[in-house]
């Protein structure tokens, strides 16, 4: 019986294949149908009873209106005890079956099944960093379509929340613990991401892409986005690095941040928090990613996150690269 | 006070009872103080459970953090100061009755030897916590002991790198995925708290990370010690707090006493100071076992 | 029936000389600053908690305002989620919480149950001073800045030294210690007064079920407002000590401080909904002149939904990481919390049924809480049920359910409960034309300002962004002209309040026919309440009284059964 309903709420003409109606946005996961099914049935219930109570109430108010002041009430009843606990119990069957149905909507979200291919998620502020099965980290969720994928995720710093509506999924990303999600056989197309528990300045901004590519096409990705160094300068990938991993606080043009800008950085006199000033060289560049409270600038907050243990020492060399390149910097390295 | 004493109730207001305009008797009076100070009591009893929830927590998390941490504590001391409260919640019980049978000289002299034990207490554990504090064991960061427990648990393992898995704590856990990275150095101890290595693989739950702090070095046996000097400074501290205010009270009612503002138709104030400290007591009771007498 | 006191001249014409009452039988600065009258402290905390109310509502016009516009409008992200922060914080622990309670249930309170003050009045005048206490160290807290952490204050981010050091975060958490103390004193002091304060024959089934729902009320205060106490205490020890119980690089665990938050933080919506709906019980049954349905039922289902309110708070943390087992069980249990709510507005519809319904606003009030509260508790099932939680916990649609409870029932009748008791807090009248006109715009604009959230929540916008995905926009920029319209509509209240004070008609002792007993006495009461205690009887039985044009309200009726009990 539970199962003709929720097959009734799927079939109603407002969730529709592809799963666009007027409260929920297009779904592209395999749960996601159920998830649906449960809020349309909580819905429609929902919908019933308030017109009935709001129905109700305004024709009471028209009908027993008082004509005098003073006047008697027709009256009636104080109590019916039949009446009162018929309208518990109503109720109580009604809610317990939402919750059944929550129920199990939940059970299949926390029993990944046994072949799911594993990414870690890292989140920090205020990025994403996802690492893939051969070791590749990326700033971007990329998936293939039709394969169930479960994310183990964690935190650097403080709480933060994956969540993507299309999916109709979300999980808290824990400081010095591993949470899980996963989601089956996601369908082609691009979606967003986005951080779902307040983390600060740059929460609203913390959003990424969940890309969902056909099978083939997927190993095509990760094989490229595994080696950049395979067909890019230097210079080029720290390019590409920059703005995935930096650029949500630096610019590159000039414009100011959360964080300096790197244009016209490399080889720059920089001033420091203390009152000394340094040179933007490779080393200063390097100590800033790896331990960002040692040299904080004058009139910035020290909340820039370390990326050790993110960033191969080649990527920070790629960094200084780019650097280089947007400072103007004669001598360059190649690959 | 309200203007309208005179015009107030009907009832006869016998002097000495201290009447209030808005109850009938003294009797219901009192009642109604009796019944607040349980509900305040009873909002204690709840502060302090938050507390004794957080030990539980991290007890059951880390029980052999508890078992090595609790043998710095020093179980004399412990016993005598709760035999000390136990002996000043007589001499208050007693005072009380004094206060009833209107008898106000051995009164205030009850209360003065309540004074004295709850003086002995907080005496002992100024020599506790001056030992914690010379020795280091204190919460968090500032966890620096001077010395080993008295009975070491373990074989001490090598000195060694962060990718070093301690032979120590029987919950240890495996080389931490990313142990090839370079641990924060230990000159900046106050880091911004934004980073740290990302935990080994741990089962879910409420257990902490245990990737090693950085201000300790491969000498540490057990991890994550410091949480326990957290629960022990967090429940004694709030304790000890509660008994200076509690001594305060004790004072108050003490001067009043020998001012001969009590008598047997009124003596809620000394009633009402005797149940807190009760419960003060009673608070150390299960405080002693749960911290000093772990095994 | 209830005795008069016959000596109060209720109903003398405003030219004869004004008989003293609580107002004016003690004048100056000092008589109020060190009064225990339980009426000048309710008139005291009623001040506090609506200028309070000013001032949350002008973060939110400011947060709305932000909002406009899918990125920067009118201030930094950085001072945006102060906005929200405050907001929250003050609107929660400085308004909605003490509300009912404290600026209404201590004027009502001892007059409703016929005694002539509180158990503990001088407790009651120390409630008040750490009211306002709370108050400074939240202005404190906003001159020093930096309080953008969320009024829930998760950690790591609560402690993480590295932002805002010396910033408003402590002054916050300690004014949020002092509010604490502040609400447990005045709910044991209700508890203490029911029990023993009662007058001869006011059994528990005589008492008014506005006193039921503030000794459920109490109950919770006394046992859940402790765990915040130490919470917050741990939370300020984390910061400025680095204690290590919340941190997880010092063995410490995010996910307890996110238990003991909301241990207290679920029931305290309680706190805040209960006194509402004893407030409406009382509205739907006198301006229906008739006996409320069900009063056993509306009464247990107070104490049910204080108790089963302490085994929920989970439902907070289905995606926190927490195990899999609590967060069903959780859910189950969050259920059991919507039977009893849903029982009394089924119940206040049997009341309306066969009744005299005078739309008067204290009526307009409550039949718009039965809407408003009726939303809000429905799309609390849609974030009960585990499936449907996991899309939709910390979106807009979250935001939409707890304004429409919060606000659409606690404010709601709050304004409701004040404009019933106006007379008898202060002897006039205010306009009902305004007060009608008033309502409309705030029902109107509350719903404007709070529906279309729904609708971006379970499209996937998240709460507590400053940027947001421009398909929101116009959504936005509806719910912002809505918060316009609701913020003319409070100032409009407060204006024709403030014009009754000085220029309203002279008010009758019970100008609405209400049967409980502050109704005996007169508007307003005098400082005793009560010369002898008044002799209760069933407090929704109107057959005594008629109207009386001369007077403009209501009088018992002279002929027949004088004075004795029925």
């Amino acid at each position: 019986m539970i199962g003709g309903l929720l097959a009734q709420a799927t079939t109603l003409p407002s969730v529709a294949p592809g799963g666009r109606s007027f409260w929920l946005p297009p779904r592209a996961e395999g749960a996601a149908a159920q998830a649906d099914a449960v809020f349309y049935f909580i819905y429609w219930v929902s919908l019933f009873f308030f017109i009935l109570i709001v129905a109700l109430m305004v024709y009471f108010v028209i009908r027993y209106r008082r004509r005098v002041e003073g006047e008697r009430p027709v009256g009636g009843a104080a109590h019916n005890t039949r009446l009162e606990i018929t309208w518990s119990i109503i109720p109580l069957i009604l809610v317990v079956i939402m919750f059944y149905l929550g129920f199990r909507g939940y059970m299949d979200l926390v029993n990944p099944p046994a072949g799911a291919m594993d990414i870690h998620v890292l989140a920090q502020k205020w990025s994403w960093n996802f690492t893939y099965p051969n070791g590749h980290d990326d700033p971007e969720l990329h998936l293939p379509a039709g394969r169930d994928v479960r994310l183990v995720l964690t935190s650097n710093d403080v709480v933060h929340s994956f969540y993507v509506p299309a999916f109709r999924k979300k999980c808290d990303a824990v400081p010095g613990r591993y949470t899980y999600l996963w989601f089956r056989e996601p369908q082609p197309g691009e979606y967003l991401a986005l951080c779902a528990e307040y983390c600060g300045t740059g929460h609203s901004d913390m959003l990424t892409r969940v890309v969902v590519h056909d099978p083939a096409d997927f190993e095509k990705w990760l094989a490229q986005a595994s080696d950049p160094f395979r067909t890019r300068s230097y210079a080029e990938v720290g390019r590409l690095l920059v703005a995935r991993k930096c650029a949500s606080c630096h610019s590159v043009d000039g414009r100011a941040g959360v964080g300096p800008t790197f244009k016209r950085l490399y080889g720059h006199p920089v001033r420091l928090q203390d009152g000394t000033t340094v040179t933007a060289d490779e080393n200063y560049i390097r100590d800033s990613i790896l331990y960002p409270a040692r040299q904080v600038v004058a009139g910035y907050s020290p909340v820039m996150p370390t990326f050790r243990g993110q960033l191969k020492d080649r990527e920070i060399t790629a960094l200084i690269e780019y650097l280089k390149e947007l400072a103007g910097h004669p001598d360059q390295q190649e690959p | 006070m309200s203007s309208s004493a005179s015009s107030a109730s009907t009832t006869a207001h016998p002097p000495g009872t201290h009447l209030a305009h808005h109850f009938q008797t003294p009797a219901q009076q009192f009642e109604a103080a009796v019944q607040g100070m349980w509900l305040f009591l009873a909002t204690e009893i709840l502060l302090f459970g938050g507390l004794f929830c957080i030990y539980a927590v991290f007890r059951a998390n880390n029980p052999e953090v508890f078992e090595y941490a609790h043998r710095y504590l020093s179980k004399s001391l412990g016993a005598i100061n709760t035999v000390v409260l136990l002996c000043s919640s007589f001499t208050i019980a007693a005072g009380v009755r004094c206060a009833q049978l209107g008898r106000s000289r051995q009164s205030a002299t009850l209360l003065g030897l309540t004074l004295l034990c709850g003086l002995v207490f907080l005496g002992i554990k100024y020599v506790e916590y001056q030992h914690k504090w010379k020795e280091g064991l204190l919460w968090g960061h500032h966890y620096r002991p001077e010395h080993e427990a008295s009975t070491s648990l373990h074989a001490p393992p090598e000195a060694g790198t962060a990718d070093t898995p301690t032979t120590a704590s029987p919950l240890a856990d495996p080389d931490a995925p990313l142990a090839t990275a370079p641990a924060p150095t230990p000159t900046d101890p106050d880091a911004p708290s934004a980073t740290f290595a990302p935990p080994a693989l741990a089962p879910p739950g409420l257990r902490g990370a245990t990737a090693p702090l950085p201000e300790l070095t491969g000498a540490q046996r057990v991890h994550n010690v410091q949480t326990f000097f957290g629960v022990y400074f967090l429940l004694t501290g709030l304790h000890a707090l509660h008994v200076l205010v509690g001594l305060g009270l004790i004072v108050w009612v003490a001067l009043r006493t020998l001012g001969g503002a009590f008598s047997p138709l009124y003596f809620t104030p000394v009633a009402m100071v005797a149940l807190y400290w009760h419960l003060v007591d009673l608070i150390w009771i299960y405080l002693f076992p749960l911290l000093y007498l772990i095994h | 029936m209830t005795t008069i006191n016959p000596a109060l001249p209720a109903d003398q014409p405003p030219a004869a000389s004004v008989p003293l009452n609580y107002l004016t039988e003690r004048r100056g600065w000092l008589s109020w600053l060190v009064t225990i009258d339980h009426k000048r402290i309710g008139v005291m905390y009623l001040v506090s908690i609506l200028t309070a109310f000013l001032l949350g509502g002008i973060f939110a016009i400011l947060v709305r305002t932000e909002l406009l516009g899918p990125s920067k409008t009118i201030v930094t992200a950085d001072t945006y989620n102060q906005f929200f922060t405050l907001h929250g914080a003050i609107m929660i622990f400085l308004v909605i919480i003490p509300s009912i309670p404290a600026a209404l249930g201590n004027f009502v309170l001892p007059i409703m149950l016929g005694a002539k003050d509180l158990a503990f009045p001088r407790l009651n005048l120390l409630s008040y001073y750490l009211y306002v206490l709370g108050a400074v160290l939240a202005v404190v807290s906003i001159v020093m800045g930096s309080v953008d952490t969320g009024w829930t204050f998760y950690p790591p981010y609560a402690i993480d030294p590295t932002h805002a050091r010396f910033g408003g975060v402590i002054p916050v958490l300690l004014g949020v210690f002092v509010l604490g103390f502040s609400s447990i004193f005045t709910g044991l002091n209700f508890i203490v007064t029911i029990h023993k304060l009662r007058p001869p024959g006011m059994g528990w089934f005589r008492l008014p079920l506005f006193l039921w729902s503030l000794y459920a009320t109490s109950i919770i205060q006394v046992l859940a407002t402790p765990v915040l106490g130490v919470t917050v205490l741990l939370l300020i020890l984390e910061r400025a000590l680095r204690f290590g119980i919340f941190h997880p690089g010092l063995g410490g665990d995010p996910l307890l401080y996110q238990h003991f938050f909301w241990f207290y933080s679920h029931p305290a919506v309680y706190i805040m909904i209960l006194p509402a709906m004893g407030v409406i019980s009382e509205l739907i049954s006198v301006f229906s002149r008739k006996h409320i349905f069900g009063y056993h039922f509306i009464a247990f289902s107070s104490i049910a939904i204080a108790v089963f309110g302490f085994f929920v708070w989970g439902h907070h943390m289905f995606v926190s990481g927490q195990s899999p087992l609590v967060t069903v069980l959780f859910s189950l249990l969050t259920y059991s919390v919507s039977i009893p709510s849903a029982v009394k507005v089924f119940n206040w519809l049997a009341t309306l049924r066969g009744g005299s319904i005078s739309l008067k606003t204290p009526m307009l009030y409550a039949l718009g809480f039965i809407f408003m509260f009726g939303i809000g508790g429905l799309t609390g099932l849609f974030l009960g049920a585990l499936a449907t939680d996991v899309h939709l916990h910390d979106t807009y649609f979250v935001v939409a359910h707890f304004h429409y409870v919060m606000m659409g029932g606690a404010l709601i009748a709050l304004l409701g409960g004040l404009h019933y008791w106006w007379p008898k807090i202060t002897g006039r009248m205010y306009s009902e034309t305004w007060g009608r006109l008033a309502f409309v715009l705030i029902f109107v604009g509350f719903n404007v300002t709070f529906f279309p959230q729904f609708i971006m929540g379970s499209h996937g916008m998240p709460r507590r962004y400053f940027n947001y995905p421009p398909e929101f926009a116009s959504l936005h920029q509806l719910s912002t002209l809505g918060s316009y319209v609701m913020g003319i509509g409070f100032v409009l209240v407060a204006g024709y309040l403030l014009h009754a004070l000085f220029r309203g008609r002279i008010a009758p002792a019970n100008p609405w026919g209400g049967a409980t007993l502050e109704w005996q006495c007169a508007s307003p009461p005098p400082t005793e309440n009560f010369a002898t205690p008044p002799v209760a009887g069933d407090p929704y039985d109107f057959s005594d009284l008629e109207y009386d044009p001369a007077v403009g309200g209501y009088v018992v009726r002279t002929s027949g059964a004088a004075g004795a009990n029925t």
